[in-house]
This record gives structure tokens, sequence and C-alpha cells, in this order.
């Protein structure tokens, strides 16, 4: 049987923290990115202009069709170097979190596109009509009459996608970067305490994630009153 | 001139035609009732006066404008054609006061106030002075449509078009939004209406176009039209609507 011992873990709360805080920076810049280049590839995807169209059709289902661990490591492994050459930055900068930032908001911008296109189809034809019949252009119609009502409908799912973002950020391990849950693992063999701090940050990550999850079910309700 | 002119309007569904040849004047404040059995094309000819929806051949123009020329800025064209539609369109997200005055600053460029003012005038106009702070939402199906030609009227338009304004309304609702169009009328806007309201039509228009499988079959002032519409359709059709 094997006897639990949590006494590593309380010394190792400032470096767990930090670990939190990069998990943190990426999903929420991940988030944010993700949304607004998911937004422009959804309306790129519903454009008339075919080209643009054909190019969001197929990032969209290039990165659907590909495990996201892969893609982080292609991100891991390409990037530094591009960036270095791109910046000039001396050779070994650490830029494992900025690649891997780039690699989850590309990501994730496809998965986006697809809920906000949705969005943008669950408004009725006759708002874009209406907005048109004022003298509205496409571009101002879609930013002050469609989008908005499109956003508040997806409000929900971006919000979970957001939290599957969050869980999937511990992926990052791949590039040895201490995000939680990688600084749990490094911890963990440290001490030799791995069970304990691997449980440990499971239940972090599901005290999060189950959190988060009633808050958005709470506004969902919230909005299907309004 | 003519506020509106159509020359041999034909529009296509792929191989379906849902508009043939169609053509017809509108001057300057006249009142223009287009009726006809469902999908005759009148809701199709009527969007496609200020190009909502394309049209393949002939001709329309508005107030001096072509709405077929690919050099045409239709933005610019339907700014001063007001349009209102069956299911009101308000703008969920908005509240009633908004609703009129967004198009005003964004397209006109009015300023805030101004847009503001004028969009105070015209809800008092259609009676609706107190729900300027609410949403299309919390309104009736005839307070929205009341809206709705309100926030049309807020943009100075030089022609109003009508795609079945009372066809989503309760019964009881249909005249308070009728009573609106009339006074409208009455001070010389000119309008084309897709209706079925033939006593609106009595009343209020100075001509009928009767539209059937996307032909204009009558185009009559409204007594010839209602003392003796030529066409065998129309009268059938009169006969249906006005006995029932």
């Amino acid at each position: 049987m094997h006897e639990f011992d949590w006494s590593s873990i309380p010394g190792a709360l400032p470096f767990l923290w930090d670990g939190m805080v990069i998990s943190l920076q990426i999903t929420v810049t991940a988030v944010l990115v993700g949304i607004v280049w998911g937004t422009l590839l959804a309306l790129m995807r519903l454009s008339s202009i075919k080209p643009l169209s054909w190019f969001a059709a197929a990032y969209v289902n290039l990165f659907r069709a590909v495990p996201l661990v892969m893609v982080l490591l292609w991100f891991f492994l390409i990037v530094p170097s591009f960036l270095e050459s791109l910046f000039g930055l001396p050779r070994g900068s650490d830029v494992r979190l900025a690649s891997a930032i780039t690699g989850f908001a590309l990501f994730e911008a496809a998965y986006y596109s697809e809920i906000i296109r949705a969005g943008i189809q669950s408004v009725s034809k006759g708002q874009m009509a209406a907005a048109s019949a004022l003298g509205m252009t496409y571009g101002q119609a879609m930013r002050l009459v469609v989008l908005p009502q499109a956003f508040r409908n997806m409000v929900p799912l971006l919000l979970t996608q957001g939290i599957i973002l969050f869980q999937d950020t511990s992926l990052v391990y791949v590039s040895a970067l201490a995000d939680f849950f990688g600084a749990a693992y490094k911890v963990g063999d440290r001490d030799g305490r791995l069970v304990e701090l691997l449980l440990f940050a499971g239940a972090v990550y599901f005290v999060i994630c189950f959190t988060a999850s009633r808050i958005v079910r709470y506004c969902q309700n919230k909005l299907k009153v309004a | 001139m003519a506020m509106i002119s159509m020359n041999k309007v034909s529009k296509y569904y792929g191989s379906f035609q849902v508009l043939a040849d169609c053509t017809t004047q509108v001057a300057k404040g006249e009142v223009i009732v287009v009726c006809g059995p469902s999908g005759s094309g009148k809701s199709t000819l009527i969007k496609c006066v200020n190009g909502l929806e394309p049209f393949q051949s002939g001709e329309i123009i508005v107030n001096g404008v072509s709405v077929g020329d690919p050099r045409t800025k239709l933005s610019q064209l339907r700014s001063t054609v007001g349009m209102v539609f069956q299911n009101f369109e308000l703008f969920p997200h908005m509240r009633i006061i908004e609703n009129l005055s967004i198009a005003q600053i964004k397209v006109l460029g009015r300023s805030e106030g101004e847009a503001r003012a004028k969009a105070a005038s015209l809800l008092d106009r259609v009676g609706l002075s107190e729900q300027a702070e609410k949403y299309p939402g919390q309104l009736s199906g005839g307070q929205q449509q009341r809206v709705a030609i309100a926030r049309a009227l807020a943009m100075d338009p030089i022609c109003m078009l009508f795609d079945e304004p009372t066809s989503a309304l309760d019964p009881e609702m249909v005249n308070e939004v009728l009573d609106v169009m009339t006074e409208l009328a009455k001070e010389g806007m000119t309008m084309m209406c897709v209706t079925h309201e033939m006593g609106f039509a009595k009343r209020v228009a100075t001509r009928v176009i009767f539209m059937d499988q996307g032909r204009i079959v009558e185009d009559d002032s409204k007594d010839a039209f209602f003392e003796a519409a030529r066409s065998q359709r129309a009268q059938q059709f009169l006969a249906k609507i006005l006995h029932h």
C-alpha cells in the first residue's frame, strides 16, 4: 500500500503558483487571439470571395485534423529558430512561452472560427437585410448588428472552449515549459513524490474547471431569461 | 421624372423565373399597393428597388440612380430609400432610441445629439415616446412595426418600401400600423406597399399593381382595379380576398 506524503507540497507552492501563472497566461492570450483570429476566419469562410473562403476552410480543416500536441511540437521546433532569425535574438533565447502561445492561439482559432461561424449563421438573415436597407455597408452591418448578437448567443460556448483550452495547456510539457502541470511534475520528480503531486495538480484542475463551468452554466441561464 | 422607374426587370433563381419583364413607374407622391397571390414575386419586386435582391436583366432607376449599375454605391442609395419588413427586424440588442439613431450616426454622419433628437420626435409621431429606453423584445408587434417605420423615416428617405408590414401582426394591431402608413401617405410620401390589406389600398392607394407568376398583370388606378379588374386572374384574386 502506497503511503501518501504530502509534505513536499507546501514548500513548493510558490513554484507551483508560477506554473499556474504561465498556464493562465497561455489560456487567456490564446482565447483572446483565438477569438479575434477565429472571427476573421469565420468571416472569410462566409465571404463570397472564393479564395478567402477556401483559405479559411483549408486552415480550419487542417488544424482540426491534427493532434494539438503535434501542433505544439511543430511550433516548439520551428518557431523559436524562426523568431531568432526574425528578431536577431541570440541563439538559444527562451521563446518557449511565445511559441506555446502562438501554437495554442493558431490551433484554437480553428475551433473558435467554427463556433463563431455557427453564431453568425444563427442571426436571422433579415437583420443583415434591415441593416443594409438603412444604408450600412457590409462591414458596418456585421460589426454593429450581426456580430454583437452572434457573440451574445455564443458566450457560453466560447467560455466552455476556454475551459477545455485551460486543460489542454498541460500539453506544453512537451516543450519542457514549467506550466502548472509541468511544475507539479518537476517537484514530484525531484522529491520522489510524483503520485501526490499529480493528484494535487489534478484536484486543482478539477476545482478550477468545475467552478468555471458552473459559472458558465449560470451565465447561460441568465442570458436565456434576458 | 419618375421617382422609381422599372424597365423590363427579370430575375431568376437558377432556371426558375421569379420576375418576368416587370415594367412600371412610380411618380413622386404616389402610393402604390402591390398585391397578388403568394409566390407571385411581389416582395422580390420591391426588394429589387433598393438592391437587396439582385436582378439579372432590365433596369431600375431610383431618383436618377441606376440600381443595377455596378458603379452605383448601393449603401448610399439605400440610405435614401426607407424599407419596412414583415418581421420588423428591429435590432434586438439595442434600445428603441438606439435603433432609431444608429444609422443616422454611422451612415449619415449626424451627431449623437442630433440623431437622438430626431429619433425622439419620430417616436413621438408614432406615439411611442414612452418606449424609448426599452428593448424591442419588450414591445408588442404593432409597436415594434411602428418603431421600424420611425427608424426608416429617421433617415429622411425620398421614398418608402413596405414589405407586407402587417402580415406578421395580430389582427387587433394591424390598424395602428396602417394608421401610421395612412398618415405618411397623406403627407405626400412616395410609397410602394406589398400588402393584402385591401381596405388600406382602397383608402390610400393611388395605383394598384397586381402580380401573378412573376409578371405585372394589372397596373391601374385603384378605382379601375377594384371596380373593373381586366384580367381574370385579378378578378379571382379579388373575389377570394374580398368575400370571406
